[in-house]
């Protein structure tokens, strides 16, 4: 194994921590050389907290030293998606809108990172409000794919993955409301799963589309996500949609990666046609060898989730509309005044703010929202797009009669270059088609690599869903699936990656 | 629904012309639609921990939630949930098994996320009536649409400028302590075939809920500090001779007055309304959509925003918070604490205090009932807590402009007082300087009383020497009592009063004269 501490997996981290074989300051030090060395071409941070997370850091070292008991994880270094609420650090959503906003509380997952001694890197990039497939929408400048600097790293959590993917923090807290956590995994060779619907509590995530949004881990292998889920899981009396009950056994159904007896149910309306033949050829092998596992396949057919977009596309922009109108100007974030206008009342001040602070993605789909719920147009666009939403739940229900999770490609194509769909949002919102689903159901989704397709030679990713509060199951499958991958190739499928140009301070361990 | 725009869009007009009051019911039939607003009295505020206590530092009772800062979530506050359920089964109203609170979206700088948390379509309390009673006795049904949750926004205050108006303000501060408070709105439907008293029952309504709500122990409603709050719909229709056909007539044009603060306004307002649509009408015009201004001091509405129904506030149900869905077996633990409705505890106290009607619908106007019940139980005899409550101390309160709980004098401190008149030790106008002194803060009435030196004298041996003197001072006087004519005895009476300075027991004297006299 590697001596460059970076490289390691968290659970080697933990450990290695535990036994005092290395100490939080020296493994948060050495990520934060790797990140003066590399990220100036990557762009995985929007902010990077070097005081903060060195003296946290060294509370985990002291308290070590004082014997105190401490978390498994405490001292393993985290990333932590921009969206997220975190009290004293910038917090802008990659917003221009709420550039210099420091929020003066802590999101709960926050909180709980913390009492686990987990020190917080920085903030990641992201699409602005989480709007986009890509970080392009980022006002402050997309990020990029380790495995190719000229693509994307995936999105909205495209921060999250590439920072990841290119070794800048061994753990990272994505949030997923189509698909942004699992997405920028399956395009950068990471893992990254959407819990339940109210399984990680939404407390200080900034809302895109309340009923769809979902925190959850991201990180470079099974056992590590199982490791992060399980210290932001449960439940939250600040979240009133958060689930009243134990989080779910995922570190040991990670540890166990045991699919003996388990039917793996292939979706019908999620492969094939719209696919890449790569992504397509490697999501076969992976079902093969989890037939190999020891589990049985069955093919489930969910004639709604050809819906699925369409319902997507009008319940997001409504509840976003909503959200994002509390970005006025008149309490934190950006001011701006019109111009040739002497005493501007407050309305033209939330509207010229509004008009400067938004990018067109975002304004694009607060137009949508705003239409969809306007008077005479609720019950052709929100009403239905509810009632779709309740036809995909049953879908999900007959399907889950019939298998124990189901299965697709996590998106249907490996990392498209930048700039490559950034005229066509249409083109851009079909990357979440297989991602969807699970957001509009509520239930649990992971994104884990299958390997890299042949044609570029880019990372593809298996997906993985369970019924609502059965997110151990993702982490068994997994586990599962990881375990026969990685001796396949011999290695992680990180380590076939290229390895980046770096700058500076890079020390070699 | 809550509103607030139309303050500070109100722009003063000029006087408009009205109808008397005879032409516009000779002429038409109002439609009356009520919206009251309540705010809870509960001591967190409706979805996050902060205090409501009135009156705090600007923005010193507000955190993340009622600020509405990026990524805070709402909570709802149970016990606002069990104040509207119990408000919702105190009003007759069915309580829904299952509700949800809706998100109303629109712009405003005192409303922190840009949509107030509301109910829409699927209120908690729903179809119910409360009776009223006008002051001669007549009776009226008043039906409730609804009553549903929501939250209040904060409070603008606009600096500069001479209407204390967003017009011509030099700048806005806003403080965020209101917003999230809890509130009840309670809605009535159309309300029809109350023709000339209208205005009366729109009154008696909004007393009859502040003390059914006052009763129920979920707000202070004061009116005059917004924890009651109502808004006058009012239409006119033309009226038909024969009233069994009025209702076929269909609604005229509503308009919605805002700002009427205080029960005496509500009846007026109303009464201004419909006069002035009386006139618009009958001059061929018709009536604006719009919402009005009540001006207390003037007596009269001004226009304020136009308000269409194209007016579109984008409802749909927030998904931040879960439903709510009472058990039948909590609502019934609700209702179970629910008090005796308002008419009938008045026709019930009525008969155990013995008062006339008269007495009666004074002691309600003066809104003395509860202080009065809490009097009686702490001793004191109906008549004499009737004649402290809604005589001088009320006449004071009127005169200072405050709440008899607010003059400085207990229940327990008019029962002593009530005590010290019956026991015979004060007559009436020493009671009235213990009473002073009681308002002055000088302690409790028999400390007050010992102080100021103030009682009756009723010892024969003083009293009888001033009577001797008398009799012997006014020969002619005893004379004509002798001769049958028993009313010059007040004459005597009133110089052995003044030769007491006032301090002596008038019926004693009148004894020890009788005896003396030997008549
Ligand atoms: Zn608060």
């Amino acid at each position: 194994m590697t001596n460059d501490l970076t490289r390691w997996s968290a659970a080697r981290m933990a450990d290695s921590l535990a036994r005092r074989e290395i100490s939080a300051v020296e493994l948060t030090q050495a990520h934060l050389d790797r990140i003066a060395a590399v990220d100036g071409s990557v762009h995985s941070y929007l902010h990077v907290d070097e005081t903060g997370v060195l003296a946290q850091a060294r509370a985990v070292d002291d308290a070590r030293a004082r014997n105190e008991d401490l978390h498994v994880m405490a001292g393993v270094p985290i990333a932590v998606k921009d969206v997220v609420a975190t009290e004293g650090l910038p917090t802008t959503c990659g917003s221009r809108i709420l550039s210099g906003w420091i929020p003066p509380y802590d999101a709960t997952l926050v909180t709980k990172l913390k009492a686990a001694g987990m020190p917080i890197l920085g903030k990641t990039n992201m699409d602005e409000f989480a709007m986009g497939s890509s970080t392009e929408h980022s006002a402050y400048g997309p990020s990029r794919n380790p495995w190719d600097l000229e693509r994307i790293p995936g999105g909205s959590g495209g921060g999250s993955s590439s920072v990841l993917a290119s070794f800048q923090a061994p753990l990272a807290i994505g949030t997923d409301t189509g698909g942004s956590i699992r997405q920028p995994a399956s395009v950068t060779g990471t893992v990254g799963t959407k819990p339940t619907y109210g399984g990680v509590s939404r407390y200080g995530l900034v809302a895109l589309a309340s009923s769809l949004d979902q925190a959850g881990p991201c990180a470079r292998t099974v056992l590590d996500t199982a490791l992060l889920h399980a210290v932001i899981g449960g439940y939250d009396p600040r979240d009133s949609t958060s689930i009243h009950a134990p989080v779910p056994e995922v570190v040991r159904a990670a540890q166990s990666a045991d699919v003996s007896g388990m039917r793996i149910g292939v979706v019908k309306q999620l492969s094939g046609e719209g696919y890449q033949a790569g992504v397509q050829a490697r999501f076969n092998e992976a079902v093969a060898l989890l037939v190999d596992a020891g589990a049985t396949v069955v093919e489930v057919d969910c004639p709604n989730f050809q819906y699925a977009l369409a319902a997507y596309y009008l319940i997001l922009p409504s509840e976003a509309s909503s959200n994002l109108a509390r970005f006025d100007a008149m309490r934190y974030g950006l001011r701006a005044l019109p111009e040739g206008v002497d005493d501007p009342s407050a309305e033209q001040v939330m509207a010229a703010t509004r008009e400067v602070g938004f990018g067109a993605e975002v304004k694009r789909r607060i137009i949508l929202g705003t239409y969809a719920l306007s008077s005479g147009y609720y019950d052709a666009y929100y009403g239905q797009a509810q009632k779709v939403r309740r036809l995909i739940a049953q879908d999900f229900d007959r399907a889950f009669e019939v298998a124990d999770v189901l299965v697709s490609p996590t998106a249907p194509t490996t990392a498209f270059k930048i700039g490559e769909k950034l005229d066509d949002p249409l083109a851009m919102y079909l990357n979440d088609v297989a991602t969807i689903p699970a957001n509009l159901a509520g239930i649990p989704g992971m994104s884990l690599p299958s390997g890299l397709a042949t044609e570029d030679g880019l990372p593809t990713g298996f997906q993985i869903l369970a019924p609502a509060t059965k997110d151990e199951r993702l982490y068994a499958v997994g586990s599962a699936l990881e375990r026969e991958l990685v001796s396949r190739w011999g290695g992680h499928l990180l380590e076939k990656a290229p390895t980046l140009a770096t700058v500076g301070a890079e020390v070699a361990r | 629904m809550s509103e607030h725009t139309s303050d500070d869009l109100a722009l003063d007009g000029g006087t408009e012309a009205v109808l008397t009051w005879d032409e516009t019911i000779a002429a038409y039939d109002p439609v009356l639609g009520l919206e009251v607003h309540v705010e809870l009295g509960t001591a967190t505020k409706m979805f996050c921990g902060c205090p409501t206590e009135f009156g705090a530092e600007p923005n010193s009772q507000v955190c993340p939630v009622c600020l509405g800062l990026p990524g805070s979530l709402p909570v709802v506050n149970e016990k606002g949930v069990e104040s509207a359920i119990r408000i919702g089964l105190a009003l007759n109203c069915t309580i829904a098994p299952w509700s949800r609170f809706a998100r109303k979206n629109y712009f405003y700088p005192d409303m922190p996320k840009n949509f107030q948390t509301s109910q829409y379509d699927e209120p908690i309390a729903f179809n119910g009536w409360l009776d009223v009673e006008l002051e001669d006795g007549s009776a009226y049904r008043v039906e409730i649409e609804r009553a549903h949750m929501e939250e209040d926004t904060g409070k603008s205050l606009h600096v500069g400028g001479a209407t204390g108006r967003i017009h011509g303000a030099d700048y806005s501060l806003v403080d965020y302590n209101r917003a999230g408070i809890p509130l009840i709105e309670i809605v009535t439907k159309p309300l029809t075939g109350f023709g000339d008293r209208a205005p009366e029952v729109a009154k008696a309504y909004v007393a009859t809920l502040r003390d059914l709500l006052r009763a129920l122990g979920v707000s202070d409603v004061k009116m005059e500090q917004g924890s009651l709050r109502c808004d006058a719909n009012v239409s006119l229709r033309p009226r038909k001779k024969k009233p069994e056909k009025q209702a076929e007539v269909p609604f005229g044009t509503r308009t919605e007055t805002k700002n009427v603060n205080s029960l005496r306004s509500v009846e007026r307002a109303v009464r201004y309304e419909m006069t002035r649509h009386a006139a618009v009408l009958a001059g061929g015009g018709s009536i604006l959509q719009e919402t009005r201004h009540w001006h207390e001091d003037t007596g009269v509405t001004t226009s304020g925003r136009e308000k269409s129904d194209a007016e579109d506030y984008r409802y749909f149900p927030e998904p931040d918070l879960v439903p709510i869905a009472p058990t039948a077996d909590s609502i019934e633990a609700l209702r179970a604490t629910l008090p005796e409705p308002p008419v009938q505890r008045r026709r019930r106290l009525q008969g155990e205090w013995g008062y006339s009607d008269l007495e009666m619908r004074d002691v309600i106007n003066a809104g003395a009932i509860e202080i009065i019940e809490a009097t009686v139980a702490a001793g004191a005899t109906p008549a004499g807590a009737r004649k402290w409550w809604s005589g001088e101390i009320a006449r004071r309160a009127n005169l200072d402009g405050r709440e008899l709980t607010d003059m400085g004098i207990t229940p327990r401190a008019v029962a002593e007082l009530d005590a010290l008149v019956q026991g015979g030790r004060l007559n009436d106008s020493m009671a009235r300087q213990v009473l002073d002194g009681v308002l002055a803060g000088e302690g409790n009435p028999g400390a007050v009383a010992d102080a100021r030196g103030l009682a009756l004298v009723s010892d024969d041996g003083a009293l009888g020497a001033a009577v001797d003197e008398v009799i012997a001072a006014n020969p002619d006087l005893v004379e004509k009592i002798r001769s049958g004519k028993v009313q010059a005895a007040g004459a005597l009476i009133g110089q052995v009063m003044k030769a007491m300075a006032g301090q002596a027991d008038a019926a004693r004297v009148r004894e020890l004269i009788m005896e003396r006299v030997g008549s």
